[in-house]
């Protein structure tokens, strides 16, 4: 049987199709803020964002621990998500926060939220017997296990990416305008403030859903690469964005796909494809 | 004489007598502004009346393009306050045209001067300009002399080439109040005065009213009808004649003698 063949039977598979579909949803939604966290030269944000969902899922997973929610609740109350997200979503407008009323430039102020991010997952996951069963796993956590997404993780994921793709796509023109011209955009009646807040807030929640399945560790590519490659082909806005949506769609159903018939961890196998694309769109850039 | 007609002879009595006063097109008035320790702006007040040609002076800090920030409702006072049209500042944005400094261009941007145009129409940064906005956006560059920029990336271009671009942007909704922050800056001489002649026919065409800021005083005294000196206060408003005068800049400049005005601006204190 031919590795094409292969594949096409493997996708028959159920765990396939939830990671082709989560791989696919984060593509996009990644894709989209991408190219605003790229064009604000906020690439250290994905890193911030998703050590900040580390710290969440420590707290999540140490408060199901201690509440019983454990033994009592369904999957989907037992799920450490439920304060990860409102935690990465109080970190990123915290970011914003304080780039918007101290004159910190935005690297350091991630870095003091990642530091502190990383402090309290540590101390959180410390605290929680080793015994425990806390429905994830730390090493799944920082290095993503993308095979392995379940159906109440895809569900999630699911409803964060028609949130944030149609909050994205409705106000692209306006985050564009601004991300091109803060004043200029502001001059016009644009609330370039508050779009940053909801851009900030929007990435904390998109990366928290995404690392859980991506891996911490090779989130921040994921939201860089794709739209980074696309910056170097795109001569508009709107074609960067189109491109850095192809890029990423593309090279998570590929990596999925190398990964099963080379047998190599997921994860690495989806960044090391956005970075060959990268490395062709670096080589190819036209003077 | 009926009464209807006394009434209607009184009535004009009144009115000649108290003239109703026409509302700026800028009204600053005791604006004051503060950046911790630092008075940037002392109760500067002026009225700008339409169809005047406005140029704001003053050396570096003097707080130019703080007032460009009240002007445009981008930054409030903490004391007075400034208004566009008799309402807020901020509040009539589709009546402004606002060319901002070169220097705050991002050239990784990628955009075409086209898009940058559409801006000034939509108000948002166009996906997918519609065949409309590009007549009109060619148009507004067709105006300052730019047509052949329509499709060309904006990191391609010149400082004179972009500041063509920019008044492009700002007049392509035709406001009635055009604003540049410093737009001779990082241009060469001649693009420099292409600029002056294309808002001057701007001008004469719309009627609009122009304020800029500029450092060049000779500039001032050529095309400008208003000149405002601007040292945190206002150390002069009035005609370029009357305002451009020896003491008056020495004063509002801080020099003592006439050698420290810059040799370039000597001509026009004369």
């Amino acid at each position: 049987m031919s590795g094409l063949e292969d594949l096409i039977q493997v996708l028959a598979f159920p765990f396939m199709q939830r990671a082709a579909a989560a791989g696919v949803l984060i593509a996009v939604m990644c894709a989209l803020l991408g190219v605003f966290v790229v064009q604000r030269r906020l690439s250290f944000l994905g890193d911030g964002l998703a050590h900040a969902a580390f710290g969440g899922m420590g707290i999540g997973a140490f408060v199901i621990v201690s509440s019983g929610a454990l033994a009592q609740g369904g999957a989907l109350l037992r799920n450490p998500l439920w304060v990860a997200v409102p935690f990465a979503l109080l970190t990123g407008l915290g970011i914003a926060w304080v780039r918007d009323r101290t004159e910190l430039s935005s690297d350091t102020a991630i870095g003091v939220f990642f530091a502190v991010s990383v402090a309290l997952g540590v101390l959180f996951f410390s605290r929680i017997s080793p015994d425990a069963n806390i429905g994830v796993n730390v090493m799944d956590l920082l290095f993503g296990s993308i095979l392995a997404v379940r159906t109440t993780e895809l569900t999630i994921i699911a409803v964060v990416a028609v949130i944030a793709t149609t909050l994205l796509l409705a106000l692209w023109g306006r985050l564009a305008y601004a991300t091109f011209d803060d004043e200029l955009a502001r001059t016009d009646g644009v609330r370039s403030r508050l779009l940053e807040y909801l851009l900030f807030g929007l990435a904390a929640v998109v990366i928290t859903v995404s690392a859980t399945v991506v891996g911490i560790i090779l989130m921040a590519a994921y939201l860089v690469i794709p739209a980074a490659a696309a910056r170097i082909w795109a001569r508009s806005m709107a074609s960067m964005t189109l491109i850095a949506v192809v890029i990423g769609v593309s090279t998570t159903l590929a990596g999925v796909a190398l990964s099963y018939l080379f047998d190599l961890p997921t994860g690495s196998a989806i960044i090391l494809t956005q970075a060959l694309v990268f490395v062709v769109a670096a080589f190819t850039q036209r003077r | 004489m009926s009464s209807a007609a006394r009434t209607d002879e009184g009535a004009q009595r009144v009115a000649s007598a108290a003239p109703q006063r026409r509302v700026p097109v800028l009204h600053v008035h005791n604006v004051g502004v503060r950046f911790g320790d630092a008075q940037v702006l002392d109760d500067v007040s002026f009225d700008l009346d339409e169809g005047q040609f406005l140029a704001i002076v003053g050396p570096n800090g003097a707080g130019k393009s703080t007032l460009v920030k009240v002007a445009l409702g981008l930054l409030r006072p903490q004391r007075g306050h400034a208004a566009l049209f008799g309402r807020d500042a901020g509040d009539v944005p589709e009546r402004i045209g606002y060319v901002p400094q070169l220097k705050t261009f991002d050239r990784t941007f990628p955009a075409t001067a086209v898009e940058l145009v559409v801006t000034g129409l939509r108000r948002s940064w166009p996906a997918r300009p519609s065949r409309r906005e590009r007549e009109q956006a060619h148009a507004a560059l067709a105006q300052v002399g730019a047509e052949t920029l329509v499709d060309r990336p904006l990191s391609r271009l010149s400082g004179g080439e972009l500041q063509r671009v920019y008044l492009a942007r700002a007049v392509a909704r035709e406001p009635a109040f055009v604003l540049l922050d410093e737009p001779a800056t990082g241009v060469d001489y001649l693009a420099e005065h292409d600029l002056y002649d294309l808002l001057e026919r701007y001008q004469a065409r719309t009627g609009a009213t122009v304020a800029m800021v500029t450092h060049d005083l000779a500039a001032a005294r050529y095309h400008a009808s208003r000149v405002l000196v601007l040292n945190r206060r206002v150390f002069g408003f009035g005609l370029p004649g009357d305002v451009l005068c020896d003491a008056c800049l020495q004063e509002a400049y801080g020099h003592v003698g006439h050698a420290h005005v810059p040799h370039t601006h000597r001509h026009a204190l004369r």
